[in-house]
């Protein structure tokens, strides 16, 4: 994969709220990069900074959020800057997007046939009934059943997994190279949600289409994708491979969040649990966001900001796997939380 | 079948067949209009189990499968339709006219943000039911039973004078328990407590919830579409689908043999976090409505082992073949179509994130 | 101390002084309703005190005329009587009709719209088609109704005495129905959410639970909806009084001001008229830009 040039770039991403009591920095120095075909799972708690980083990467960041400094480059080309017009264009050939709510994504007005018609017209050199044969074709595969029949229905008539899998038809029917999904299965119940995503994997595969895929459940994404990034308070925690990154976390972030989950193979007496919360954005601590909760914390945690460094077989923003602290380091290897889990 | 006779002593609470029907119909003209019949919800139809005191039985489902109306059924926030509920050997009805017992039971919700009164101070959210109940008169008292309070959950005496938006999700959660305790209940019905939070401070919600259950000798009503957390807090596990109670079984058996179709489909649903490879076949199909529930089973359209019969007959909950302390509602467990109690533990190596 | 420091640091404050129409409409309305609660103290003459009245300083034009009279900035009428006084005392009289309507509207329209919202069935039912009944028929409708039944039914010199309450009641009669409608909404919100249900479960009364958990909550629209309200109020007093069915000439309005310069506007004696006039347009605007400022500072969606 590391052969191919990246797809989608994020470089030094800093996202800026402006409010009343100074400027909140919502994101800070977020760098990753999607390769063709790959999925990248980004994972985090909620106000870490995950959802803001999809909305950024496809133009949507509400105001007054702005993006203050870095870059997003797309196949070879800026897109961080480009005028809301063009970046629209962008958005329904380049990038496709799936949110949490199918709702917010389709026109209750319009069939949803139409829909798919006016994403193709406008994107693909097709005809309008090319473009509805298209669209069948699409709800088919999908897997929405009588798809020739359901193609001149309504949005409300469908269920909300229905609809989940028309708004996945309708993000992927212009053959964008990214899918942005944000919280595609949380709305559903965990039956429909193996199915969606399921799905969602096959459909990336075969067509070779990039995904982010942002969401809070540590299950889909080991299901899903094939790197994961850990968002904490605006930044990446760690990133790696999605084996490394679930199963042998690196930043005691990492470690603590998977170790919270519970197991449902056996009853743990006491699960292990982060104590406190994330902080707000207007109280980021200083040096590394995580010390106040890491118990693994020393004096350079409290002063200077860890940057992303090679940890283990991740890449971690961690001071224990500074070269300087590297007794400390071997230290945690030997004593992870791996085993206190299945204790 | 009355599930409370194999347990011995007075349970905490039982409900026996208990249902309740909502009426979605239009309104009345333009229901004459279009010469339609009267729309019933069946959100609950024909449920009975019973809880021991000082255990945790906890209901799973998929959305609409009425869990959230039993929670609502058992603290008398809704009247039954049919049915009874029985609060320590006393109809509910009656318990809740009688102060002294009503405050034996409290209930603790899903939205943090949604469930504390974001007009009002914290200590006063707590003392809500102590001085509704007149439980302490003296003021300096009542402020001493918020701080002990506020103690008891993790959070500071300090806090009390704070206003909801100034906590996170988490610490809301804990007011939330706080004011539930607040009136010294013995009974806790806890609807889906720690689904809105983050899967770390989830951790921290049902490790309180534990200690405190030791602690105070609690009984709880537990309901969650989460089978993880459930397996971490419950002694005893009831499946429901559709308005029904599909498998009742204690916690350990319900997890390594899961008998009802349905519930073993649960299992296959809840991706693998330990990426043993193994493949998934997602159940088909979707939860049918409530309005019009098939005939018979109502799991018979996704089920692969029904049959005629799982389309006309209605199965009962009786106890499984194999495997006699689980309830199952199954006519394929109790023929025996089901591959028998031997069945692999289904889900080993597989854990749910939040 | 405390709360006049988190007003001070609300996100409220922080909208209005980031807001200069706010700020301007906030002043004019706020020297308005000082000059008209204070007239009786700051006026410079006193329009209803006969003795001091000079029939020889009748129709004196403004200040800035050529005849023009120092001791009458915005000149004075017929009878001699000081415009910029009249206008004064007039606002005060506006002002009280329409915060007494608004008060009678809003006390009317929470209690039913409460009650409904949270009662909901046959309740709701039956005070919303009340209030459906009630919006079929315009304000000034209703007060011309009630106006001429009081004529019909109290001596002319009763009347006179209470026909201010008349007034009062006619307008704030009328207004009810969209307080009630608003605040039924937002109360079927908030008694689905939880912490109304944490209550029920305690077992508390639902009137104590509508007084304690549901008001507090469903009173920030009530709040722009009054004061915009106060606007249509005062401009129904100014019609009402200016159609002659109002207050009575003893204590003119603005509208019954308007009305008696109206006689004199063709013959040249313009600023009879006109200033009440101007005067009625800067206070209903100031106040209702206020309102609509308000709606949107409250409104989260917008923030």
């Amino acid at each position: 994969m590391s052969n191919t040039q990246p797809l989608l770039q994020v470089r030094n991403l800093r996202v800026e709220f402006p409010t009343r009591r100074g400027v909140l920095t919502a994101l800070d120095d977020v760098s990753f990069d999607i390769h063709p075909g790959e999925v990248l799972g980004v994972v985090g708690e909620s106000g870490a900074g995950k959802s803001m980083t999809g909305a950024a990467i496809i133009g949507l960041l509400e105001p007054p959020g702005r993006i203050a400094g870095g870059t997003i480059t797309l196949g070879g080309r800026r897109i961080d800057n480009l005028p809301y017009k063009e970046m629209r264009t962008i958005r329904g050939r380049q990038i496709g997007a799936i949110f949490q709510d199918p709702l917010t994504t389709l026109n209750p007005l319009y069939t949803v046939g139409r829909q798919l018609v006016e994403t193709m017209t406008t994107h693909l050199p097709l005809t309008p009934a090319e473009a509805r044969k298209k669209a069948i074709e699409w709800l088919e595969l999908v897997g929405i059943p009588a798809a020739s029949q359901r193609i001149d229905s309504y949005p409300h008539e469908f269920s909300g997994g229905m609809r989940q899998r028309v708004v996945i038809a309708l993000a992927l029917c212009a053959e964008p190279k990214l899918i942005v999904a944000d919280e595609p299965t949380t709305a559903l119940d965990v039956s429909i949600q193996a199915q969606v995503i399921a799905l969602l994997k096959r459909l990336a595969r075969e067509k070779g289409t990039a995904m982010m895929l942002v969401t809070h459940d540590m299950g889909v994404i080991a299901e899903t994708a094939d790197r994961v990034a850990v968002m904490y308070a605006g930044r990446i925690a760690e990133i790696g491979g999605v084996r490394d990154v679930v199963k042998n976390p690196s930043h005691p972030y990492t470690i603590g969040l998977m170790g919270s989950i519970p197991p449902i193979t056996h009853r743990m007496e006491r699960l292990l649990q982060i104590e406190g919360a994330m902080p707000r954005l207007s109280a980021i601590p200083k040096g590394c966001a995580y010390n106040p909760r890491c118990p693994r914390v020393f004096d350079r945690c409290r002063v200077e900001r860890p940057d992303l460094i090679p940890a283990g077989a991740t890449r971690a923003a961690c001071w224990l796997y500074d070269r300087a602290d590297k007794e400390a380091a071997h230290e945690v290897a030997q004593t992870g939380y791996g085993e206190v889990r299945h204790a | 079948m009355r599930d409370a006779a194999a347990l011995g002593a007075t349970p905490m609470l039982e409900t026996q067949d208990v249902a309740r029907y909502f009426d979605v119909s239009r309104p009345l003209l333009q229901r004459l209009i279009a010469r339609e019949p009267k729309r019933l919800l069946r959100a609950v139809d024909g449920v009975s189990f019973a809880i021991p005191k000082g255990t945790t039985l906890s209901l799973v489902g998929e959305s609409g499968c009425g869990k959230s109306t039993v929670a609502r059924l058992v603290v008398g926030l809704y009247p039954p339709s049919r049915g009874s509920v029985i609060f320590d050997g006393q109809d509910l009805a009656q318990a809740r006219a009688d102060a002294s017992q009503r405050r034996r039971m409290q209930m603790i919700f899903q939205d943090p943000y949604a469930s504390l009164n974001p007009r009002w101070r914290v200590r006063d959210i707590i003392a809500e039911p102590i001085r509704a109940f007149g439980l302490v008169k003296d003021k300096a008292a009542v402020e001493a039973r918020v701080g002990q309070l506020l103690t008891q959950v993790g959070l500071s005496p300090l806090d009390g004078q704070k206003f909801p938006h100034e906590f996170s999700g988490g610490q809301r959660q804990r007011i939330s328990i706080a004011r539930a305790l607040s009136s010294n209940p013995e009974f806790l019905v806890c609807d889906e407590p720690t689904s809105a939070l983050d899967v770390s401070v989830q951790a921290q919600i049902l490790n309180l919830m534990k200690d405190l259950q030791k602690q105070l000798g609690l009984t709880y009503l537990f309901i969650s579409h989460n089978l993880a957390v459930v397996r971490q807090i419950s002694d005893r596990v009831g499946v429901m689908y559709l308005g029904r109670l599909v498998e009742l079984a204690p916690a350990e058996t319900l997890f390594r043999t899961p008998r009802m179709p349905y519930t073993r489909a649960l299992m296959e649903a809840i991706p693998d976090l330990e990426m043993t490879g193994r493949q998934r076949i997602p159940v088909g199909g979707e939860v049918p409505s409530p309005i019009n529930p098939p005939s018979g089973c109502p799991f018979h359209p996704r089920c692969p082992l029904a049959n005629e019969r799982c389309r006309a007959e209605r199965p009962a909950l009786i106890p499984a073949r194999g495997t006699p302390e689980a309830l199952v509602a199954c006519h394929a467990v109790e023929e025996g179509r089901d591959g028998g109690p031997q069945v692999e533990p289904a889900a080993v190596g597989a854990v749910q994130g939040v | 101390m405390q709360a006049v420091r988190n007003f001070f640091d609300s996100d409220i404050w922080w909208s209005f002084t980031r807001n200069p129409v706010t700020v301007i409409s906030a002043i004019v309305a706020f020297i308005c309703v000082a000059g008209a609660v204070l007239a009786p103290w700051i006026a410079p003459h006193d329009p209803f005190d006969l003795a001091s009245l000079q029939l020889m300083d009748a129709f004196k034009p403004p200040v800035w005329e050529a005849e023009g009279d120092p001791n009458y900035l915005l000149g004075t009428d017929d009878q001699g009587r000081d415009v910029l006084s009249a206008i004064m005392y007039g606002a005060r009289v506006s002002l009280l009709v329409g915060f007494c309507a608004v008060v009678l509207s809003v006390t009317i329209g929470v209690a039913a719209g409460l009650t409904a919202g949270y009662l909901g069935g046959t309740v709701d039912a039956v005070l919303m088609r009340i209030a459906d009944i009630k919006l079929t028929f315009p304000t000034i409708l209703i007060a011309l109704l009630i106006d001429g039944i009081t004529r019909a039914a109290l001596p002319r010199d009763v009347h006179d005495q209470v026909a201010l309450y008349v007034v009062i009641f006619a307008i704030g009669i009328s207004n009810w129905p969209s307080f009630a409608r608003t605040v039924r909404g937002s109360t079927m919100v908030e008694r689905n959410k939880e912490y109304v249900q944490a209550a029920r479960v305690i077992g508390l009364g639902r009137w104590r639970i509508m007084r304690s958990h549901v008001l507090p909550n469903v009173l920030g629209p009530v709040l722009v909806i009054a004061t915009l309200q106060l606007g249509f109020a005062i401009l129904a007093e100014a019609t009402l009084s200016f159609l002659g069915v109002g207050v009575p000439p003893t204590q003119p309005s603005l509208g019954t001001l308007i009305r008696i310069g109206n006689d004199f506007l063709f013959s040249g004696e313009w600023w009879i008229t006109i200033f009440p006039g101007v005067a009625l347009i800067v206070l209903v605007l100031s106040v209702n830009l206020l309102g609509d400022w308000l709606r949107d500072a409250l409104n989260p969606k917008l923030r």
